[in-house]
């Protein structure tokens, strides 16, 4: 419906939105909108209403537009929506195209001088906001202008749709930790924009916020901070890593929580260090697992291509450590701010030679926090590298959440043999030879550099071994080895989580997808089932995945198989493990760099079933 | 007649490896024999030792020497990475490694240095042939200027000196040895497993496959010929009591002797030969490791000594259990440092 309302004018006649529309925030990188939306969004948190903040980001430090979608959703949903109702365009570059994205009846929030560009929609509502006469007047010292000048749009919004000053003035305290200083500096020019509002626009939008009730026991959190706060619960004790975006915050996050596990004498219990390049943080992690400790790197696609060598030798030598890969778009540098899912084929295959990676992919928060810690314990139980797979998306943005829980497992060690459980090894079977299998199950046992035992040494390597890890270039040796690898290998399918299965709908089609496509998957399936088309789901959370997934695949007429990459690997790689009956199987691989939309979901699906 | 044994009631054979399967007569397995004999002396126990290498017929000789003890034959140019994480996971491990002029002079110099700037404390052995053995005798990046090969050429770019790389790295001790002079290479080892931060020691090596032609400085014959000592090196046990002026002398120039006190408290006697290196200038290091270069004077010992800074464990401010073997309540906070965590964040 298109409304022609005189701006600033008229008051609107339509039914009222309440806690169920969307904003875009257009401004400059580096303009310090980050404290603004954040203001926004914890706003609408405390105030009870489902919220996501999502940072469409450029590759810049200072100038370079960037777009913040913040989502209000009475019914829970976070996905991010195709369309946003309401834009603040207060970035003069992109305000004239982010206008023309508009729906009818939409609302522009924009400034003065930028109007002057912009105003050329009769089927919107446009509100000014004067920002350069009410910094004027506002008592900010000059070196802060420009940092607090999108406070204005905070104002606006407050007084538009309805968040009380109060609330943001305790969440702008919260953001500067209880400091009232640069809060009230904040604040003031929030309070003048909000005040010229009340006094000077004329609401003509149907939208409104109002408190609710969905979000009492929620939290809001990046999936960064989130695997952070994992490790710091899992034990990890040696962090390596070089800066690359989106992974940089995890290792913050890792900073930011050591204190929790300092000694009572403030000694550390994690070693953080900067390595020079991936390269060497990969021998780091890979270094510290070998000699008996917890380690993690977390690093992107290229530097996942630097440790390449070291995650196969990690694998074949047996050697534990956990790499994150917080995947972001495209090989080199390609949008590095970009999110993707678009890793997946190369970290699952890391590594020359025969052999496939652990891998887990959490979707959201409370799994980001959980693969956090149960990766270490994967790691040491089977005796080899884990990669977690996290995307741009989960890392780097607010995702509301249940609170996470603790632990239900102790710590798993695995099998590591002491000098006493050594000597009894040794007593039961005759001999201990690292590589020897006594449990059928591939799993090996080990020792750890340190273990006074004179049998304990041993010498690890890349090169080929026996059971005794002596030195071999026997084909027979090679090839005992290769087949207990693989044994392993289907060891872990049943030690992996196991995937995230809604089965239970009477359904024909199926839908299977990975990581954080979820919620906008979600959405869609709702939207489906209102056309009376019924879908069934499982999320992939490991690889190699679990053996149910054939069983889902030959449970249902039609699947499609819903991803974030262009190459569609995951259907690919259910291809390699499925091979027979799989004409059935489609994909639905999108890659776009940006976070999935349920519309993007529930149009091409309707499409392709027909 | 029982075998002598060590304090430990341990025969040298102990601290053997496997046999070697480097070619006869490679100076890698001199040096392997002296980490050996070091070792056996100096009473160590193996199991609280590492060996790690990267990739080389250099790298290989872990294998060959204190079998007892784990070791790390990792990946080529990076065996620092793998110590670094090592020596973090278990500050009560002594580690000795292994790399050759090709692992620590190119595919590797980035790590080579980054693991000295960082002061992790172990051996780091650099067996210098001037060329890569294991893939057939190209030349390295220590190789002379307009030395010939007779598969590859002549060289021609300029050597890099990685004894000199190491000091400018921030190395506290750097030596320069030559696998030919057993007793130098002795005890520049029983030194270095002293010290308390990354002792470099560029040991020329020969490869008699591939550059053992007279012609090369980096042959047994140009070696014999051609060491010059800067100072004979003696180690004086920690219940050595020196006279007291020995430990105190501030300037070298005065005496013909420097006596440095290790971490361990034992002594380190340098008798000055013909020059007038003081190893605790590094001005002094620099100018002797450019002017061996430049001249070709194939200078061997100490080349320079620093009181250690604090070790990379030391700098991380590390708990003095071992991380590698804390417990879970050490691992894991408390149920209720998440609980608070978590209420902290919620919306009410
Ligand atoms: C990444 C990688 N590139 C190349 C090689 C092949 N390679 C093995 S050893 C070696 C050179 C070793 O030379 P050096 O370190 O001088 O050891 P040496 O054999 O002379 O003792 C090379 C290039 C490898 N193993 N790994
Ligand atoms: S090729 Fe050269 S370096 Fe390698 S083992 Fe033979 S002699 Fe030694
Ligand atoms: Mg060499």
């Amino acid at each position: 419906m298109a409304i022609h309302a005189e701006p600033q004018s008229k008051v609107d006649i339509r039914e009222p939105v309440v806690n169920d529309f969307a904003f875009s925030v257009a401004t400059k990188n580096g303009s310090g909108s980050q404290t603004s939306n954040n203001v926004l969004v914890m706003s609408l948190f405390r105030m009870g209403i489902p919220v996501n903040g999502k940072n469409l980001f450029p590759s810049n430090i200072k100038g370079l537009p960037t777009w913040y979608t913040i989502r209000a959703s009475k019914d829970g949903y976070t996905a991010r929506k195709a369309i946003t109702e309401i834009v603040v365009a207060y970035n003069n570059d992109t305000a004239p195209e982010d206008v023309m994205n508009l729906p009818p009846g939409g609302v522009c929030i924009t400034t003065d001088k930028i109007a002057r560009v912009i105003r050329q929609r009769d089927d919107i509502s446009y509100y000014i906001i004067p920002v350069t006469k009410l910094m004027r007047g506002a008592k900010v010292p000059s070196a802060f202008r420009k940092l607090v000048e999108n406070m204005t749009y905070v104002g606006a919004v407050a007084q538009l749709f309805d968040i009380s000053l109060d609330l943001i003035y305790q969440v702008l305290l919260d953001n500067f930790k209880g400091r009232e200083k640069p809060a009230r500096m904040n604040q003031d020019i929030v309070e003048l924009a909000y005040h010229w509002t009340a006094e000077n626009i004329v609401k003509s939008d149907p939208y409104r916020f109002e408190t609710m009730d969905g979000t009492t026991g929620k939290i809001i959190m990046t999936g960064n901070d989130a695997g952070a706060l994992g490790a710091i619960f899992g034990g990890v004790n040696v962090v390596a890593w070089y800066p690359i975006t989106p992974s940089t915050s995890f290792v913050d996050g890792i900073i930011a929580h050591r204190y929790l596990r300092q000694t009572p004498e403030k000694e550390n219990t994690i070693a953080i260090v900067q390595a020079e390049d991936e390269l060497a943080a990969a021998g780091m992690v890979v270094g510290a697992g070998w000699a008996g400790s917890r380690a993690l790197t977390s690093t992107s696609g290229p530097g996942i291509s630097l440790m390449s060598e070291f995650a196969g030798l990690a694998y074949f030598a047996e050697i534990p450590a956990v790499f994150w890969n917080i995947t972001r778009m495209g090989p080199s540098t390609g949008l590095p701010t970009r999110t993707s899912q678009g890793d997946l084929l190369f970290t699952h295959f890391l590594g020359h030679g025969d052999g496939r990676q652990i891998c887990l992919m959490p979707g959201n928060l409370k799994e980001a926090f959980e693969f956090g810690w149960k990766s270490f314990d994967i790691a040491e139980t089977l005796q080899t590298p884990v990669f977690v797979i996290s995307d741009l998306d989960l890392g780097m943005n607010n995702w509301l959440s249940d609170p996470f829980d603790y632990p239900d497992q102790p710590l798993r060690r695995g099998k590591v043999l002491d000098a006493d459980a050594l000597q009894a090894f040794i007593d039961e079977h005759g001999k201990w030879g690292r590589y020897l299998d006594v449990d059928g199950d591939g799993i090996p046992y080990r020792t750890v550099p340190g273990t006074n035992h004179r049998f304990a040494g041993y010498f690890t390597r890349g090169t080929g071994h026996d059971e005794m890890a002596t030195y071999s270039e026997r084909s027979d040796d090679w090839v005992e080895n290769m087949a207990r690898l693989h044994l392993k290998m289907d060891t872990a399918r049943s030690l992996l989580p196991a995937p995230i299965v809604d089965d239970g709908n009477e359904a024909d089609i199926g839908i299977i997808t990975f990581g954080t496509n979820e919620e906008a998957i979600r959405e869609a399936r709702d939207w489906l089932a209102n056309d009376g088309i019924r879908t069934n789901y499982l999320r992939i959370r490991a690889l190699p995945m679990a053996a149910t997934v054939s069983d889902f695949i030959d449970a249902h007429q039609s699947v499609f198989v819903i991803e974030n990459n262009y190459d569609g690997q995951l259907t690919q790689l259910i291809r390699l493990e499925h091979p027979e009956n799989i004409s059935h199987v489609r994909s639905l691989a999108l890659g776009d760099g940006l976070p999935m939309t349920p519309s993007w979901i529930y149009d091409n699906l309707k499409e392709q079933e027909g | 007649m029982p075998p002598r044994t060590n304090a430990l009631g341990l025969a040298r054979n102990t601290y053997r490896g496997k046999p070697s399967t480097l070619c006869p007569g490679c100076g890698h397995d001199s040096i392997s024999n002296q980490l050996i004999t070091m070792a056996y002396e100096l009473n160590l126990e193996q199991h609280k030792i590492i060996k790690v290498s990267g990739i080389g017929c250099s790298s290989k000789t872990p294998a060959y020497f204190l079998g007892g003890s784990h070791g790390f034959n990792a990946l080529h140019g990076r065996m620092p990475s793998v110590v670094t994480g090592a020596l973090l996971a278990n500050t009560g491990l002594s580690c000795i490694a292994v790399s050759g002029d090709g692992d620590s002079g190119s595919i590797g110099m980035g790590q080579f240095k980054h693991v000295i700037r960082r002061n992790v404390p172990f051996v780091y052995i650099i067996e210098n042939n001037g060329v890569y053995g294991l893939t057939k005798g190209q030349f390295s990046a220590t190789a002379d200027e307009g030395q010939f090969l007779k598969y590859y050429g002549t060289n021609h770019m300029p050597p890099i000196d990685l004894a000199l790389e190491a000091v400018i790295a921030g190395a506290t001790f750097v030596a320069r040895s030559f696998s030919g002079d057993a007793k130098q290479v002795q005890t520049l080892l029983q030194a270095a497993v002293r010290h308390q931060g990354t002792a470099v020691l560029d040991i020329i090596s020969p490869c008699v496959t591939f550059n053992n032609a007279e012609t090369s400085t980096k042959s047994y014959p140009y070696g014999k010929d051609n060491e010059i000592p800067l100072h004979e090196i003696q180690i004086l046990a920690p219940d050595y009591v020196p006279e007291q002026e020995e430990i105190t002398i501030g300037d070298y120039a005065e005496g013909d002797m420097v006596t440095i006190q290790m971490h361990d408290g034992s002594f380190l006697r340098l008798k000055k030969l013909d020059n007038d290196h003081d190893p605790r200038n590094r001005r002094q290091a620099m100018d002797v490791l450019e002017r061996s270069m430049r001249e070709q004077i194939f200078s061997t010992g100490l080349i320079y000594y620093e009181e250690p800074r604090p070790t990379l464990a030391d700098t991380e401010e590390l708990t003095a259990t071992p991380l590698a073997h804390l417990g879970a309540e050490q691992l894991r906070p408390p149920k209720e440092a998440l609980d608070t965590l978590m209420s902290g964040l919620m919306a009410g």
